[in-house]
């Protein structure tokens, strides 16, 4: 094997693209080792706190594109402190120092400040794409800089970030050289845009694909967009308030109908539904609908705008669309993958919700579907059997009932046997969270059946011990493990403490596990980190007892060692 | 432990939950036979109860396991749910020659506490004194099962779950205020409470089937809330018309809110028995007279007017209040004059 050449190797290499797969040659022989270290192109880090910046570089010295991941998922919901971590700047600082010839940077749950964004956006002068998902800690003059350095920037995509708005006119800071822009979507900030600079931007780079815009971009301002770019995929509407009657409308239907690339539409932040109509002509091709951040869409509006999408291949919505609305769903978008139902009630809409009956009545019109995120007021263990039974192909199936503990409302059983049909019948699971009144039972089912499971949220569920044994000594291919209020403690933590160097991460919270018994897996396995979060405890001045419940806690396997940049509230055992 | 987690080797009863036409586990015969005619049954169809007791009659089931109530509502959804403890009931039966243990009793002293409205049965878990008894799995899954479904009150270490798990279960019907639940990233919370901050106050923890009939207008514009009366609806609704911009729209609005009304109206004085699939008449022509009933309203002096002579903007500035008014009458009142409005109020109140 050693008569190729690198080139030809390298060339060879050059298709595997998955971290995977290039893993695993690294580990035939050391020439081989030698030739994909440094034809690595990108690298994917989902615990940014499980290398050093420092290590990777010196890993892959030539790399490319680096994804990184900072707060365990709970963030998401509020159970991790602020100041927990996640800072993105050390690794910005590595780089710059080292000499990376960083051009693609994506950041997911991690603290961003502008000062990163600034060394960011001097540091790598072929800089093109900028994603950011669930970040924090910049504001829009971080923006400001990205826009005014980054001279082939091709994409900036801010999903659902907390930014702080600045009024600085970051958009006005695009160069007039800069037509390289592929991708923008700055749906997620709260301020407004200067329009006509947006209008310009637009106007000038003929490759732009993807936009997205939030509500400070009214529908006249759409409407001479739209004009400027009628090769758009992906689009995302910001404000969409008008008379239908007016000329401008008039002049957007009319733009509208050029856009005949047009196969992703999302936003309609505030939406005065008599316009809808103009859009009906691309919903008939459009494959990807989102739909969850437009609470004033609904009822009549909303299911005559589903009835337009019959090539739909992922749904976000609102369970304001209700069961009937989920029905028509099922009878229009036979070629349906993705489907997500959010709760309306944050928006104070609730009019309709979604039961069993919406879920069962998607299975059975939609068998393509794949991937589900569902929040609903009650579930069955019938209903889940039959979609177990009518979409057998689920790699993600994610359940959220409103009340976490509740049984199935005709049986009053829990819901064991719903989700074990679940597990059974989609053999590539591979992500699962469970809600609704749960024994151990379905965990011994988890155990069993969900054999290419990584991801499982666990939720105010299970009995004893025996119900997190199982999975772990089932699931082999356990990479995160989520779970909070549940009755698990150190017995199950203890069992099999080498499990965890095989997982990326492990979250306790709320549960039974003793900080004696984390001390004890702390001192075992030096190469896990075993972090505590007692917000509480920091004021106690005795040092806290060993029997005591441990509040939260996360462990993850490193190869460095405890982290530096821990506040006071988290101690590393 | 890890020998019975293996599938292939003989884990019984417990997943016999899809039919057998698939790879499905299937152990032991009498769950073969049960399980054919259980295919058709695992069809989950979700018609008025009662409907397929005649199919029923062989599951133990419907032998006081539960009240009447709650059997009728298994008979609904046919063997799906019931699953395994479905084929377990079959075996008690066909071994104890038809002496089913009563689940109920076993299950009392489960501490699961329960809102569970229904209320009939203690709402607890029978399953777990049914299973107990059991003698038919492997030994590994027996003492799963045995250790799984003992009351979690032998379980000392439990207090703060099963704490928050009481304190939810007796919640009411709308979710219990726990913190991070239900799991939506704080992202889509912070935008939905700002914008949902625009609209027409309306609790933000409503349960959904008790929310008021008005549309939240998508944008920050106060609403607009007038009466809307229609002939032969007893009860009147409001709407807000900041959230139309037309006639048409208006009409349309108006359709929705008494259809349903209106044919619920029709069949109980008809019949006198409400029936959910009756069908609903659309309401059309209430703006050119051409339906069967016509739009008007009371404007600002007192006057009852026909919608839809002046401008939009002009009519939402000067009406008062709204009637939806059978077209048959309309010839018979002299509109606008104010000596008719007398009898014009007598007759349509």
């Amino acid at each position: 094997m050693n008569y190729f050449p690198e080139e030809v190797l390298e060339h060879v290499f050059d298709f595997l693209t998955s971290h995977r797969d290039r893993n695993a040659v690294s580990l035939v022989c050391k020439s081989w080792y030698m030739v994909e270290k440094f034809s690595r192109d990108s690298v994917f880090i989902g615990n940014c706190y499980a290398i050093s910046p420092e290590r990777l570089i010196e890993r892959f010295p030539r790399f490319r594109s680096l994804t990184l991941k900072g707060k365990p998922h709970f963030a998401d919901f509020n159970l991790v402190p602020n100041d927990w971590g996640g800072f993105v700047y050390p690794w910005i600082e590595a780089m710059a120092i080292s000499g990376v010839n960083l051009e693609e940077l994506k950041l997911k749950r991690m603290v961003v400040s502008d000062e990163s964004l600034d060394l960011l956006s001097r540091s790598f002068v072929n800089f093109k794409s900028l994603i950011l998902v669930s970040c924090e800690g910049f504001t829009t003059d971080g923006l400001a800089a990205i826009a005014s350095n980054c001279r082939f920037l091709r994409e900036l995509d801010l999903q659902e970030n907390e930014v702080e708005d600045h009024k600085g006119q970051w958009l006005s800071c695009f160069p007039d050289s800069c037509t390289s822009l592929v991708s923008l979507n700055f749906a997620c900030l709260k301020g407004e845009v200067n329009l006509a600079s947006l209008e310009r931007l637009v106007a000038r780079c003929c490759n732009l694909k993807s936009l997205s815009l939030n509500h400070g971009v009214p529908l006249d301002a759409l409407q001479k967009i739209l004009v400027q770019a009628p090769q758009l995929v992906d689009l995302g509407i910001g404000s969409y308030v008008h008379d239908p009657d007016s000329e401008t409308y008039h002049k957007l239907k009319c733009a509208i109908q050029k856009c005949t690339s047009i196969r992703s539409l999302s936003g309609f932040l505030d939406v005065a539904p008599p316009c809808l109509p103009a859009v009906y002509q691309i919903c008939l091709n459009v494959t990807s609908l989102n739909l969850s951040y437009a609470p004033g869409i609904h009822g009549t509006e909303l299911i005559k705008l589903i009835q337009h999408c019959r090539k739909l291949q992922r749904l976000w919505i609102l369970d304001c669309i209700g069961d009937k609305g989920l029905g028509v769903v099922a009878s229009t978008c036979k070629e349906l993958q993705e489907l997500r139902v959010f709760p309306s009630y944050v928006f104070g809409v609730g009019r309709a919700a979604v039961t069993e009956e919406g879920l069962v009545a998607i299975s059975a019109g939609c068998p393509k579907l794949h991937s589900l995120l569902y929040f609903c007021h009650q579930m069955t263990n019938a209903a889940l059997i039959a979609v177990a039974k009518n979409c057998p192909n689920f790699y993600r199936f994610r359940l959220c009932i409103l009340d976490p503990t509740k049984p199935d409302p005709v049986t009053m059983e829990p819901l064991d046997e719903g989700f074990g049909a679940i597990v059974q019948s989609s053999k590539s699971l591979r992500r699962l969270s469970l809600s609704g009144l749960l024994t151990d039972r379905v965990f011994l089912y988890i155990g069993m059946y969900a054999e290419q499971l990584e991801m499982l949220s666990i939720a105010f569920a299970g009995d004893s011990d025996k119900g997190m044994l199982y999975v772990l000594n089932g699931c082999k291919k356990l990479k995160k493990l989520e779970i909070r209020d549940s009755p698990f403690g150190n017995g199950a933590l203890l069992t099999d403490v080498g499990k965890y160097e095989a997982m990326r991460s492990l979250w306790m919270s709320s549960c039974e596990v003793t900080l004696e018994g984390c001390k004890t897996l702390a001192k075992k396995m030096p190469r896990l980190n075993v972090e505590i979060i007692n917000e509480k405890q920091q004021l106690e001045a005795s040092p806290p007892d060993d029997r005591q419940k441990v509040e939260k806690m996360y462990l993850y396997r490193t190869l460095v060692g405890p982290r530096r940049d821990a506040p006071d509230f988290v101690w590393t055992l | 432990m890890e020998g019975c987690l293996r599938k292939d080797e003989g884990c019984p009863q417990l997943l016999d939950l899809i039919p057998k036409n698939t790879e499905w586990l299937v152990q032991r015969d009498e769950q073969r036979r049960s399980g054919s005619s259980e295919e058709k049954k695992l069809e989950l169809r979700l018609g008025p109860p009662g409907e397929d007791s005649r199919e029923r009659n062989e599951s133990p089931l419907s032998l006081g396991y539960f009240s009447n109530k709650v059997s009728m509502t298994h008979t609904n959804n046919s063997g799906t749910k019931r699953g395994f403890i479905d084929t377990i009931d079959r075996k008690i039966l066909n071994n104890n020659g038809g002496q089913t243990q009563n689940p109920v009793e076993t299950a009392l002293s489960s501490p699961w506490p329960s809102s569970f409205s229904q209320g009939k049965a203690p709402q607890c878990l029978p399953v777990m004194g049914k299973e107990s008894s059991q003698p038919c799995c492997t030994k590994g899954v027996l003492d799963a099962k045995q250790k799984a479904f003992s009351p979690p009150s032998v379980n000392t270490a439990v207090p703060n779950s099963s704490q928050k798990r009481a304190a939810l279960a007796s919640a009411s019907t709308a979710p219990a205020p726990v913190v991070g639940w239900p799991p939506i990233r704080s992202f889509r919370k912070n935008l939905a409470s700002s914008s949902s901050a625009k609209m027409p106050p309306e609790s933000q923890n409503v349960v959904p089937d008790k929310v008021a009939s008005e549309k939240p207008v998508g944008g920050c514009r106060k609403g607009m809330f007038v009466k809307i009366n229609m002939d032969g609806v007893p009860i009147g609704r409001k709407v807000d018309l900041k959230a139309y911009d037309s006639y048409e729209k208006l009409s349309y609005a108006v359709d929705e809110l008494f259809r349903g009304l209106l044919a619920v109206q029709r069949d109980s004085s008809a019949v006198g028995i409400q029936n959910k699939q009756e069908e609903e008449k659309v309401i059309t022509g209430l703006l050119d007279g051409s339906g069967e009933y016509t739009l008007v309203y009371e404007d600002n002096e007192g006057d009852r007017m026909l919608v839809g002579d002046v401008p939009w903007h002009m009519f939402v500035s000067t009406v008062k209040r709204l009637r939806v008014l059978k077209s048959s009458e309309l010839s018979m009142l002299c509109l606008g004059s104010k000596q008719d409005k007398i009898s014009l109020d007598a007759a349509l109140k």
